[in-house]
This record gives C-alpha cells, sequence and structure tokens, in this order.
C-alpha cells in the first residue's frame, strides 16, 4: 500500500472463523468488532486506553480495542470474550466470579476475565499483590475490587 | 470520542517507507504501538492527516547483539523487552523499567520506538536511553544517522527526529559486569505517568563508582540528568553522608515545573527521595 486511502479490505480470523472485510480506516477494531460483527461483550468505554472494557485478544496477547485500528488487525487472529467463553478456557474464572459476587453492573468483567486469564497463564500462582498489579489497568466502578482479586486468587490456588 | 478523520498508509518496507515520508512528511505521523497516538488521535489532541502505520515493515521487531552494543528494532513492544533474555543480560536498566509502563495490556502492544520519538517527558524509556548513553538511529531516504540520547531530546514532545526519518533503532552500549543501575518512580495510581523518576546507571570498580549517570524524568520539559549530583559520586564509594549530600544536589539543581495538581516543591523534594532511595540500593548491592 503506497496511496493513502480511506478504507482498506482486510481479512482475519475472529474467534475461529475466517473474517473478510471493507472497514473505514478510522474505525477502532473494537467498533468493527461489535458494530459490523455483533460481538457486542467487548466494551467501549473510555476510548482512550484507560479503562481497560475493550480488551480483546490479539494473536495471543491482550490488548485495548480501542487503541488499535480494525485494519491492523489484518491477518491478525482475534479472540473476544464470545470466543473465549465459547472455548471453555475461562470456565473456572467464570465459576469464581460468579461464586465470590466479583461483578455487580459487568461492564468491566468480560476484560477482567481474559486480563485474569492472561495472567494465569504466565503466572499459575500468584500473588495478591501479583493479582492487582496485572489487573490495574482494568477499571472497575462497582466492587471496589476486593471481591474480583479473590476470584482470581481462588482459580490460581485451586491449581495447588 | 472518535478520532478525526485521516487516510492509511502502510509501507511494506523501510525503503517504501522512507521515499513516502519524503513524500507526505510534514501531514503523517508514524503510527508504531498507538499506544499514545491512538489515544491522542480519539482525544482529537493529535488530528494527522495520514497514519502512516510502519507495524508491516520487517526486520523492525528484532533484538540483536554486535561485539559492543545491544540493537533494539523500534518496533519491539515492552512486552518483547520483558521477555528477552538479550535485554536482562545486556541491558538489565530496562529490564527493570518496562514493568513500570502503564498495564500489561498495553506493553503488548506499545514500543521502544514509539516511545522515544514521542519524547513524552514522564516517560521511562528516554530516561534509561539518557542513563544508557544509548543511540538513536534514524533513517531517511538518502540513509542513516546516528544521535547519542544526549542530542536528541529537545523539549516537549520535540526530538531531533524529522518529519522525513523513521527511528529504526537504538544501540545500547552492552552492560559490563562491572555495570550497577537502579530505577524508580514515584506515580499516583500503578501503571499512571511518573510524578518524577530515576534511571541511573555507571560503573562499580570494587565499591568505587565511575561514570554514574542520574536520568530524571518527569520532572522537566524532557528527560534530564543530574550532572552537579553526577559530579559527586565520581571514584567514590556510597556512604550515608555521601547519599545525603548527592540527594541535597540534586533537588537543587532539579527545576521541574510548577502545576495546580503538583507543586514544583513536591516534584522536587520526590527527587531527591528517588536519589536517596536507588543510592542505597545500590550501596547495598555493592557491600
Amino acid at each position: 500500500m503506497t496511496e493513502p486511502s480511506k478504507t482498506v479490505q482486510m481479512a482475519l480470523r475472529v474467534n475461529r472463523e475466517s473474517v473478510e472485510a471493507t472497514v473505514p480506516v478510522r474505525r477502532n477494531l473494537v467498533d468493527f468488532l461489535r458494530d459490523d460483527l455483533g460481538l457486542t461483550g467487548s466494551h467501549v468505554g473510555c476510548e482512550h486506553g484507560v479503562c481497560g472494557a475493550c480488551t480483546v485478544v490479539v494473536d495471543g496477547a491482550i490488548m485495548r480495542g480501542c487503541l488499535m485500528l480494525a485494519v491492523q488487525a489484518d491477518g491478525c487472529e482475534i479472540e473476544t470474550i464470545e470466543g473465549a467463553d465459547q472455548s471453555g478456557r475461562l470456565a473456572a474464572l467464570q465459576a469464581a466470579f460468579h461464586r465470590r459476587n466479583a461483578l455487580q453492573c459487568g461492564f468491566c468483567t468480560p476484560a477482567m476475565l481474559l486480563t485474569a486469564a492472561a495472567l494465569l497463564e504466565q503466572n499459575s500462582k500468584p500473588s495478591r499483590d501479583e493479582i492487582r498489579d496485572y489487573l490495574s489497568g482494568n477499571f472497575c466502578r462497582c466492587t471496589g475490587y476486593q471481591e474480583i482479586v479473590d476470584a482470581v486468587a481462588e482459580v490460581a490456588g485451586a491449581d495447588t | 470520542m472518535k478520532a478525526p478523520d485521516f487516510a492509511y498508509l502502510r509501507p511494506n518496507t523501510l525503503e517504501e517507507a522512507v521515499a513516502a515520508l519524503g513524500r507526505f512528511g510534514d501531514d503523517a505521523r508514524i503510527l508504531a504501538g498507538g499506544q499514545t497516538l491512538m489515544a491522542l488521535q480519539n482525544f482529537r489532541m493529535a488530528s494527522a492527516e495520514i497514519l502512516f502505520d510502519i507495524n508491516w515493515i520487517p526486520g523492525l521487531s528484532d533484538i540483536h547483539e554486535e561485539p559492543d552494543c545491544l540493537v533494539i528494532g523500534s518496533l519491539v513492544r515492552y512486552a518483547g523487552l520483558e521477555a528477552s533474555s538479550l535485554i536482562e543480560r545486556d541491558a538489565p536498566l530496562l529490564s527493570e523499567a518496562v514493568g513500570h509502563i502503564a498495564h500489561p495490556a498495553v506493553r503488548n502492544r506499545g514500543t521502544i520506538g514509539g516511545s522515544l520519538a514521542l519524547g513524552d517527558p514522564a516517560a521511562e524509556m528516554p530516561a534509561c536511553m539518557l542513563a544508557l548513553n544509548a543511540e538513536m538511529v534514524l533513517c531517511d531516504a538518502n540513509g542513516e544517522r546516528r544521535v547519542p540520547a544526549d542530542e536528541f531530546f529537545l523539549g516537549l514532545y520535540e526530538t531531533t527526529l524529522r518529519p522525513d526519518e523513521i527511528l529504526t533503532a537504538v544501540r545500547i552500549p552492552k552492560a559490563r559486569p562491572s555495570q550497577c543501575y537502579a530505577f524508580d518512580e514515584v506515580a499516583r495510581r500503578r501503571g499512571d505517568f511518573a510524578l518524577a523518576g530515576l534511571a541511573i546507571a555507571g560503573k562499580a570498580e570494587g565499591s568505587a563508582l565511575h561514570s554514574v549517570r542520574l536520568a530524571y524524568f518527569g520532572v522537566a520539559d524532557r528527560p534530564v540528568l543530574a550532572v552537579s549530583a553526577m559530579a559527586m559520586l565520581e571514584g567514590q564509594s556510597l556512604t550515608a553522608e555521601l547519599i545525603d549530600r548527592v540527594r541535597e544536589a540534586a533537588i537543587g539543581e532539579l527545576d521541574p515545573p510548577d502545576d495546580p495538581a503538583t507543586p514544583a516543591a513536591y516534584r522536587r523534594h520526590l527527587g531527591g527521595v528517588l536519589v536517596a532511595r536507588l543510592l542505597g540500593q545500590l550501596r547495598e548491592r555493592l557491600l
């Protein structure tokens, strides 16, 4: 691509399905997932990378869906909360969040789950401080975090 | 908010990129990790006509070693620095510093080159480059030039990088076994911008320090060296008394801006706290 353009044709995989689309270059990845593909589990909060509600998994790594253009996902493998849920890989965290009452309104929950899962993949036995540190980029305006940290700690403990 | 309207350009090679930058440079902004630029665009504090996405250019994402230095490609993500055993061995200051940058999801996407090219005065990487005597490698259509960190950062979001140039790599002198280093910062929230931070690198022969560089960030319009405090450390062994004098000197020479949320005196105080804390750590390690 050597000339500037306003729309780009792209091909990617979303939740293990191939997707082809022509998108305006302005569209953020999270807006593309929500508005073009109907995957509304990824939430749009602050739109400047602070709240973490838009967290999605890009080629295996959690990223901010509001700080990436959809066209930049060209050729990538994207997983949203819908795909992660269907795969079953979040089941233990979901059950612990439920048991511990680790959500109220639920707006931050999909991103909390994806972020907590990323932590546990890297470090199966995080301390409470490490959990708080890793989740520090995900805001929750309801619970005060205590129960969220409890839930993640419970799953980490269950690995023993 | 959403970003204002822009066009998007995705060069596939460095040659294509520098040729296009020559044509569009003034209207274009280079998009690397986008963890600051995209936020500024969404806030409409930045409104580039053309976003110039360098993520598809091969060869900018590698870390390799030369006999005396590490060459870190500008597209290496913070998470890549965190995971690199070469960085841990040859530039351990960076391993120490990188965990202070924002949050995991941001570190998975943000790049070292993006941070340096942006020149945010409160960012960690520019101060580390200054502490480590790194060189920036800048490319245009005619070739490359190397600029030492001392000359690269000019002011608030201002560097010597020209609109027709791309920062392609940084060259960091390899840490010798005698290198000593330390890093810390003070921020209001985990992952937030530092109110004040300090990166230290130097040499220790026995307990005597040499060529120690104290690179502060968050206390001026660019990362700055506390030169008079540095001079007091030359050839010396750390004692509680010396650390106290260095702290006084650092406080004396820092000249941070005053803003309503953070008075200059508070940032200056933090500058003193940080240098005393980090030199205290070095002293323990050198005992």
